[in-house]
């Protein structure tokens, strides 16, 4: 791990080619190097919270080649030739992603350290219930599930890796449920379901 | 993190060669034990070789089996609609686990392979026979709610934390291995996991640098009728206090073969095959179910904190088979 702003592209290590949020970086990362790490120390993108750093939390959680995925556990050497979305990949300039307008329409966090990784892991929870997939609580796996009859349990279950200590989850599940009805299906690059 | 060689190859047979070539190498693929286990100092290869890019990456759905590759993630396995239509046990068990990040992450050789979270094992300054044999065990007489009942020995009582692993054993998995030498075999997967007994640190049957290319799971009609339960402290995202997987073959009322597995209590994911055979011809009621859960838990050994999962158990079996005869298919 390497304190905020030493660059280490100096180091001898990996060479990796790291897309993230449509910008290739050519990097040389220290084979230990953290996706993590590499976002926030080397490309400056703290939008990704470092929570507990071992995989318990999802504060950490970014969106890889349409996948979401804890970025503490992820090293950064693996991701070559991988797309990489984080918080700050989200918004088209000024304009909101409709999962980000959802939480601050509906308050949906309080101190709002877990909320880049709340945010991103709704993105795709969403796209997961579009597509049918089916949950721990879902009562026949042979079934796909309805976004329309989505219950509260379900998007409890989905959103389970991301805590927060504030408690917002109430307000979390009303976030979520507001884009799941609302049909809204983003279009990014890289943040297609599969 | 002790400092390492990151390998990342594209041919299975060199993965294997540059694992078996070094004592200190490992293979990585998700990375969500290894490297939490890495942060931590248990585990401190010299070398790391990147099995996610050798082209082990398909479902093959067949009409006498379902073989997935090595590196098929969690999710990709338990949403897949083959898996969910034919072996709804497999899915239930993989949902049930971790979290949908994780199960993104996690392959299917990597969830095989994963290490227990005794916390004993996870602290370099514990005694571990896992970890460093010979050391000792403090997990015995230690905080060990959380132990194995069935496979456990007097020197590891560590559980084996998969679900899916659990859903495997039931439904007869085999799995495949590749040899740096280009030879392959296959092995049962009942016999993958080694229970501790004197040599805990054996934990599989896989030599140093054994590459898994993937896991065959036999087409088994029953297997429609089947069920995943699982019981812990938390509604989510929580390691199983116990758990059973069920397959119910029924004719009427009467039962024409069942099959048993157990997790959350076991040192190796545990099939329970007498209590398989006790069912075999009887009515499917609740008395069948809990006269095969005490067979089942005949064997447990608990410790000091763990008694209560013997009880647990029988309960998790009798509601996991009951919940299966009363599917509407």
């Amino acid at each position: 791990m390497s304190p905020r702003g030493l660059t280490i592209r100096e180091t001898v290590g990996v060479r990796t080619r790291l897309r993230v949020n449509d910008t290739t970086h050519e990097l040389s990362v220290d084979s230990r190097l953290t996706l993590l790490d590499a976002l926030r120390d080397v490309l400056g993108l703290t939008g990704t919270k470092k929570g507990c750093d071992q995989g318990a939390c999802g504060a950490c959680t970014v969106i890889i080649d349409g996948q979401r995925v804890l970025s503490c556990l992820t090293l950064a050497a693996g991701c070559e030739g991988q797309h990489v979305v984080t918080i700050e990949g989200l918004a088209r300039g000024d304009e909101l992603h409709p999962m980000q307008a959802a939480f601050l329409h509906c308050d949906g966090f309080q101190c709002g350290y877990c909320t880049p990784g709340q945010i991103l892991s709704a993105v795709c929870a969403v796209q997961e219930v579009h597509a049918g997939m089916p949950s721990h609580v879902t009562p026949d796996v042979r079934q796909a599930v309805n976004s329309a009859t989505l219950t509260d349990e379900e998007i409890r279950e989905r959103m389970s890796g991301n805590l927060c200590r504030c408690g917002a989850y109430p307000n979390i599940v009303t976030a979520v449920r507001q884009v799941l009805v609302n049909e809204v299906r983003p279009a990014l690059s890289g943040v297609e379901g599969s | 993190m002790n400092a390492f060689t990151f390998e990342r190859l594209s041919r299975p047979t060199d993965a294997a060669s540059a694992v078996a070539a070094r004592p200190g190498a490992m293979f990585l693929a998700g990375g969500t034990t290894m490297v939490d286990l890495m942060k931590v100092d248990v585990l401190t290869p010299d070398t790391v070789v990147d099995v996610r890019h050798l082209g082990l990456s398909s479902i093959d759905v067949s009409d006498h089996a379902i073989a997935v590759s090595a590196a098929v993630t969690n999710s990709q396995l338990a949403w897949h609609p083959a898996v969910r239509e034919r072996f709804p046990v497999l899915s239930q068990a993989i949902l049930s686990g971790a979290t949908t990040q994780i199960r993104n992450m996690a392959t299917v050789a990597g969830n095989i392979l994963q290490r227990t979270r005794c916390s004993y094992f996870r602290d370099v300054h514990a005694s571990c026979n896992r970890r460093q044999p010979g050391s000792g065990c403090d997990a015995l007489d230690g905080f060990n709610r959380g132990h194995a009942v069935l496979g456990v020995s007097d020197h590891c009582i560590a559980t084996h934390p998969s679900d899916m692993c659990v859903a495997l054993a039931v439904l007869d998995a085999e799995v495949h291995t590749l040899r740096a030498d280009g030879t392959t075999r296959s092995i049962p997967f009942v016999d993958f996991h080694k229970a501790p007994g004197d040599t805990p640190h054996i934990e599989v049957a896989l030599a140093h640098g054994e590459l898994i290319t993937h896991v065959v799971i036999p087409h088994l009609a029953a297997a429609r009728r089947s069920h995943y339960v699982k019981v812990r402290d938390r509604a989510s995202y929580e390691f199983a206090l116990a758990s059973a997987a069920v397959v119910l073959d029924v004719d009427g009322d009467t039962i024409r073969g069942a099959r048993l597995g157990l997790g959350g209590i076991a040192t190796k994911p545990w099939r329970a095959v007498e209590a398989e055979q006790i069912l075999t011809g009887r009515k499917a009621t609740d008395d069948a179910f809990r006269d095969a859960a005490e067979i089942a838990m005949a064997g447990a050994v608990a410790r000091n904190h763990n008694h209560f999962k013997i009880e647990l158990t029988k309960r998790t079996i009798v509601r996991a088979f009951a919940t299966a005869r009363d599917a509407n298919l």
